[in-house]
């Protein structure tokens, strides 16, 4: 039996289910294949070149960026607007809506991203620099492409949604943040589909690689599929990834109304910030996040089966994310916790999406996925219930709590249950 | 260049703007909002193709004469008519 949740005491109208999920990732370009790579242990992580940095290791998606865009759509846009219409596409085709009958203004649109305009800003810089820094010969695209919106106003113009668009700039905590957005959304009935998660585009730009690699945080390793080894003693950074994953969000009177199949109801979520650091993270504010989520959601820790953890695979950033972790789970004896970047790397603002989106799977098949190139176990990070190497089996899975963080010192928190 | 290599250039610019659609049918004596799906901002685009492959400025008054190919290559005549085609 699943543990009951404060929700339970809510109206149907103000509980809020995924009833679609679409996505693209370095290890699969929709939900079953992201899944199963993720139980066959299928790493996404490729050698990747960028101008001015050179070689380097990535998470590559290859979607087919034609299946939802024409060729001018494409040229005319951003290559986060192309991830972004992929996922959010995928999302509305997997949730079965009668998209031709949905009444597009009370559709909105809730992309997380972690920077955006980074990629376009450094190619006009390379483009006028053959032009001896000829201004004049800037793109009269430059800017429709690099506003804030325009990961989301990408899909709203494709798929012709009429209701509220924007992003959610929360560095890598914004696939929970825009999650938790639509989610609100929502509740105040501003909406009544949400398109929400997370777009990353952020491996085409080489500001990231060059200022992860000037801050000793740029993973390296002989073989790609090693690079991205979050919670192993030998970890030496971040691998980038590009990758989107959006979720069609309804009200359960909604989705129980059109007999929508439903993947999980989101009963708990929190947002903080440690207010410490640009960069550091702080394991008492994360923790105060978690437990934040957890009393939101009228749930003990006991309660989660799966924590699925924000790690980068940074020195001190696992640890921080361990430490945490100890203060809220230490005590619990059926938790399981693992990671995703490990697979297919750090998707930035798609990260907590993604990451999100590879767990839930376990509330039908009750396993666990590992958390991959653990060959050996920092001490630091050795949490009970830590799964390494090779998926576990459950007995079941109820609930599913999801961490996401980013820099400048903020925390997210989602916490799903089986439906 | 020669009329006719201009009005190749401006297919070829044209092949990256519209990358969608057939060049091969455009009728020069019609306008190309009546033949191709282009915005103003596809024209923008022209414009700052010329500029960048061959230094051609064409002031904002003058866009009216980028309406159809052949307006576009009579305009262009005796902006384009020294430079040699690479």
């Amino acid at each position: 039996m699943i543990a009951p949740s404060r929700v339970d005491s809510l109206p149907d109208s103000q509980r809020i289910v995924i009833t679609g999920i679409g996505l693209t990732s370095p290890n699969g370009n929709d939900w079953p294949t992201y899944r199963q790579a993720l139980l066959e242990k299928q790493s996404g992580v490729k050698p990747y070149e960028i101008r001015y940095f050179g070689a380097t290791l990535a998470g590559v998606c290859d979607f087919d960026s034609l299946r939802y865009q024409s060729k001018k759509e494409i040229r005319r846009g951003t290559r986060a607007g192309s991830i972004g219409i992929y996922a959010a596409s995928e999302a509305v085709r997997h949730s079965g809506l009668d998209w031709d009958r949905v009444e597009r203004s009370r559709v909105g649109i809730y992309i997380g991203v972690t920077e955006h305009g980074n990629v376009e800003t450094e190619n006009e810089i390379y483009q006028i620099k053959g032009f001896d820094y000829d201004t004049s010969v800037w793109s009269h695209h430059h800017n429709p492409r690099t506003v804030a919106n325009n990961p989301a106003g990408e899909i709203a113009l494709n798929m012709g949604i009429t209701g509220p668009h924007y992003t959610i700039g929360a560095a890598c905590a914004a696939g929970n943040a825009g999650l938790i957005q639509g989610a609100q959304m929502l509740r105040l009935d501003e909406c009544d589909v949400a398109l929400a998660g997370g777009t990353s585009e952020s491996i085409h730009t080489f500001g990231i690689f060059a200022s992860f690699n000037s801050q000793n945080a740029l993973a390296s390793h002989d073989d790609p599929s090693k690079a991205s080894r979050p919670f192993d003693r030998d970890r030496n950074g971040i691998v980038v990834a590009e990758g989107s994953c959006i979720y069609v969000l309804e009200r359960f009177s909604d989705a129980k109304r059109r007999g929508a199949e439903i993947y999980g109801e989101l009963v708990g979520y929190a947002i903080n910030t440690d207010a410490t650091d640009f960069v550091l993270p702080n394991p008492q504010r994360q923790a105060e996040c978690v437990a934040l989520a957890l009393r939101r959601a009228g749930l003990e820790a006991d309660d989660i089966d799966i924590v699925s953890t924000h790690a980068t695979g940074t020195s001190s950033g696992d640890a921080q994310e361990c430490l945490a972790l100890r203060q809220v789970f230490g005590n619990c004896k059926s938790v399981r916790i693992n990671n995703t970047k490990s697979f297919i790397g750090h998707a930035m603002g798609a990260a907590g999406a993604l990451e999100l989106a590879g767990n839930l799977p376990s509330f039908t098949d009750g396993v666990v996925h590992p958390t991959i190139n653990v060959d050996h176990l920092d001490p630091e990070c050795d949490l009970p219930g830590l799964v390494t190497n090779e998926p576990v089996e459950m007995a079941g899975v109820d609930y599913i709590l999801n961490n996401s963080f980013g820099m400048l010192g903020i925390n997210s928190v989602v916490i799903i249950r089986r439906v | 260049m020669s009329p006719a290599e201009i009005r190749d250039e401006i297919i070829d610019i044209l092949g990256d703007i519209a990358p969608d659609e057939n060049l091969d049918e455009l009728v020069d004596e019609v306008s190309f909002r009546d033949q191709l799906e282009l915005d103003s901002m596809d024209f923008l685009d022209i414009v700052m193709e010329l500029r960048k492959r061959h230094r051609v400025q064409i002031p904002e008054e003058d866009y009216g004469n980028l309406a159809s190919m052949q307006s576009t290559v009579t305009y262009l005549e005796p902006k384009m008519r020294d430079i040699v085609k690479a």
